[in-house]
């Protein structure tokens, strides 16, 4: 649950809301942006890298491609379980509150 | 290897059989659909699953299954780096787009950025940067759909991609009604499953172990295949084509319409969650695909039919499958292409016909005969612009054409869309040349880039040395939309942001 001071308005709630909902979408932007940028750097700038191989037919650059997929699925997962237990939650309450105005 | 010169009977039988039982099993869903609910208004009923299904029918076209099979069956790791782009827009949409879109508009994404702004100005700008994302598209479509029936019925290639215009010119004007949801649903489990079938024969063939099948493909051409290499040469080129996948997806007009068929925010949330694991998967599958297309039919033998490589998989499906199989393949990859050029038209026409004409030479007054007649006319001015397009690009890998709307799309309205719902000092005149500096910045650098100017205009040197446009041209929108917001303020956009803020969260 996402809390706020009883003493607060819907509108100071809301704005509370606001802010965690933009902070949760920006920070998971920016952990996506970084880690495939950075695939992106290593394959721009350090091929022989990527070119190690770890395994017969497994090459680092295969393992890391990979990797990335399962980093995209593994942040909306965190996304999707923030949003439906807190900020469904929080929103569902606000409006209850507004409603009963 | 029987290639394009031979046409083989089964193969089309199997092609014709499947085309025809895709198309009436779209048919009778769009017609129940029709029954239970007036067509339009059941948008707002589909689930966040099917809208999932739906999302990811749209976005895996021509360029993902058979461009990126090829660029990976031709050039190896390098063709991974599209499967993994195309991928990563998903999560931007996921956290940035998807609920706020959902919650501010009623129709197009144009609605959003409208939203708080002067509509006329704000759609005529979006119009014209939405026509040139479908273009690029269209054309890309055109080439993989052009190949493919070359392939299977033995046709020179321009008679191909004309036949193939004017079938999708029918199938739209006759059925574009019907080509919604449903067929993108239908189309969306029918590629799943038939790249699902292709990966599991091929992976029969390497005792079910897919780092068998990548060192077989090591050892016939070499380790270099599973690191990157030429494709990616230049690490600018690799960058820039990287910023252009991740945030070109948040920015097509065909994608973000399809969050408003559903009921609310949260089941655009479920939509992207199903539409990502279907995408994500389907990219897992290219892998095999490309490797096994690179082992079992080999890179020579995948040049001589197409020198895009765009038909890897169809030849793939000939070798561990027969001629059936390669029917069915071709038939799947058909299909996706007619749905997803089925609703590139329709977006396309609506463009021309509501934004531009209704919404400006009319004055926002015209009459539904009106507006109907011009809907199709636009429609058939968009299949000839892609006919002689597709023509003009043969032997253009699909993905790579593909990864240039991804560019357009990228500069031409993912910037004025976050800089709308983020940004409350964003005005319309900023909006604007945001727009419409990233389309045409996109568009001239296309143009000046080595692909036209080297392959098809066969010049000597390109004056842009970058092969996709995005690191340079999605800075620079944002950048002037920021910069002409500004410098001409607009005082009633930025009272009525409190009025986004609010409906960001809690819808009408």
């Amino acid at each position: 649950m996402v809390s706020f001071p009883p003493v607060s308005s819907a509108s100071d709630q809301l704005r509370a809301l606001d802010a965690a909902r933009w902070r949760i979408a920006i920070s998971l932007t920016a952990a996506m942006t970084v880690i495939y940028v950075a695939f992106i750097l290593l394959i721009a700038y350090a091929k022989p890298l990527l070119a190690t191989r770890i395994a017969p037919g497994l090459s680092l650059g295969i393992l890391l491609g990979v990797l990335v997929i399962f980093a995209a699925w593994l942040l909306i997962l965190v996304y999707v379980r923030w949003a439906n237990r807190h900020y469904d939650t929080a929103l569902a309450a606000l409006r209850r509150d507004s409603d009963a105005k | 290897m029987n290639g394009a010169s031979q046409p083989n009977i089964v193969a089309m039988g199997g092609f014709v059989l499947f085309i025809g039982l895709s198309l009436v099993i779209t048919w009778m869903a769009a017609r129940r659909t029709k029954s239970t609910e007036h067509f339009f208004a059941a948008g707002r009923t589909i689930t966040g699953t099917q809208n999932g299904l739906a999302l990811a029918g749209d976005y895996m076209s021509a360029a993902s299954f058979l461009g990126i099979a090829g660029l990976v069956s031709l050039s190896g790791f390098d063709g991974l780096i599209y499967s993994i782009g195309f991928l990563v827009g998903w999560p931007v949409v996921m956290f940035l787009i998807a609920e706020p879109l959902r919650n501010l508009g009623k129709y197009t994404f144009t609605d959003v950025v409208a939203f708080r702004l002067k509509q006329t100005p704000v759609r005529v700008a979006s119009a014209f940067g939405g026509l040139a994302v479908v273009a690029f598209y269209l054309i890309a479509q055109m080439v993989g759909a052009g190949n493919l029936i070359r392939l299977l019925f033995g046709l020179p290639y321009e008679t191909a991609v004309i036949i193939v215009g004017v079938v999708m010119l029918a199938y739209v004007l006759f059925g574009g009604m019907l080509a919604t949801t449903w067929v993108q649903i239908v189309k969306a489990v029918l590629l799943l499953g038939g790249a699902f079938m292709l990966a599991m024969l091929v992976l029969l063939r390497f005792s079910m172990n897919p780092l068998a099948l990548f060192d077989a493909a090591a050892q016939r051409y070499g380790e270099a295949v599973l690191a990157p290499g030429r494709l990616v040469s230049d690490p600018l080129d690799a960058i820039s084509l990287g910023i252009a996948l991740m945030f070109g997806t948040a920015g097509l007009p065909h994608i973000l319409m399809r969050f408003y068929t559903v009921p609310d925010a949260k089941t655009a949330r479920v939509s992207v969650s199903v539409a990502t694991a279907a995408i994500g998967a389907f990219y897992l599958l290219t892998f095999i695909l490309g490797f096994g297309a690179m082992v079992l039919v080999g890179q020579d033998a995948i040049r001589a039919v197409d020198a895009g490589g765009n038909m890897a998989a169809p030849l793939l499906a000939e070798v561990v499958g027969g001629q059936a199989f390669l029917g069915f393949i071709a038939a799947v990859a058909f299909a996706t292409i007619l749905a997803v050029v089925a609703g590139l038209t329709l977006a396309g026409a609506a463009a021309l016909s509501h934004d531009i004409w209704v919404s400006v030479v009319r004055g926002g007054h015209a009459t539904e005969r009106e507006q109907f007649v011009l809907a199709r006319a636009s429609t058939v001015l968009l299949a000839i612009a892609s006919i002689v397009l597709g023509i003009a690009f043969k032997g253009q890998n699909v993905a790579y054409m593909v990864g240039l709307a991804f560019a357009i799309a990228a500069s031409a309205n993912f910037p004025a869309l976050i800089l709308s719902i983020f940004w409350r000092g964003f005005t319309t005149r900023g909006a604007q040349f945001s727009m419409i500096v990233g389309t045409v910045s996109s568009l001239l650098l296309i143009y000046l880039s080595p692909a036209i100017q080297i392959d098809i205009l066969k010049a000597e040197s390109a004056w842009f040395p970058l092969r996709n446009p995005g690191l340079i041209t999605i800075p620079l929108s944002f950048a002037v939309g920021i910069v002409v917001s500004l410098v001409s303020p607009e005082p009633e956009a930025a009272r009525r942001f409190s009025e986004v803020e609010q409906r960001i969260h809690f819808g009408d």
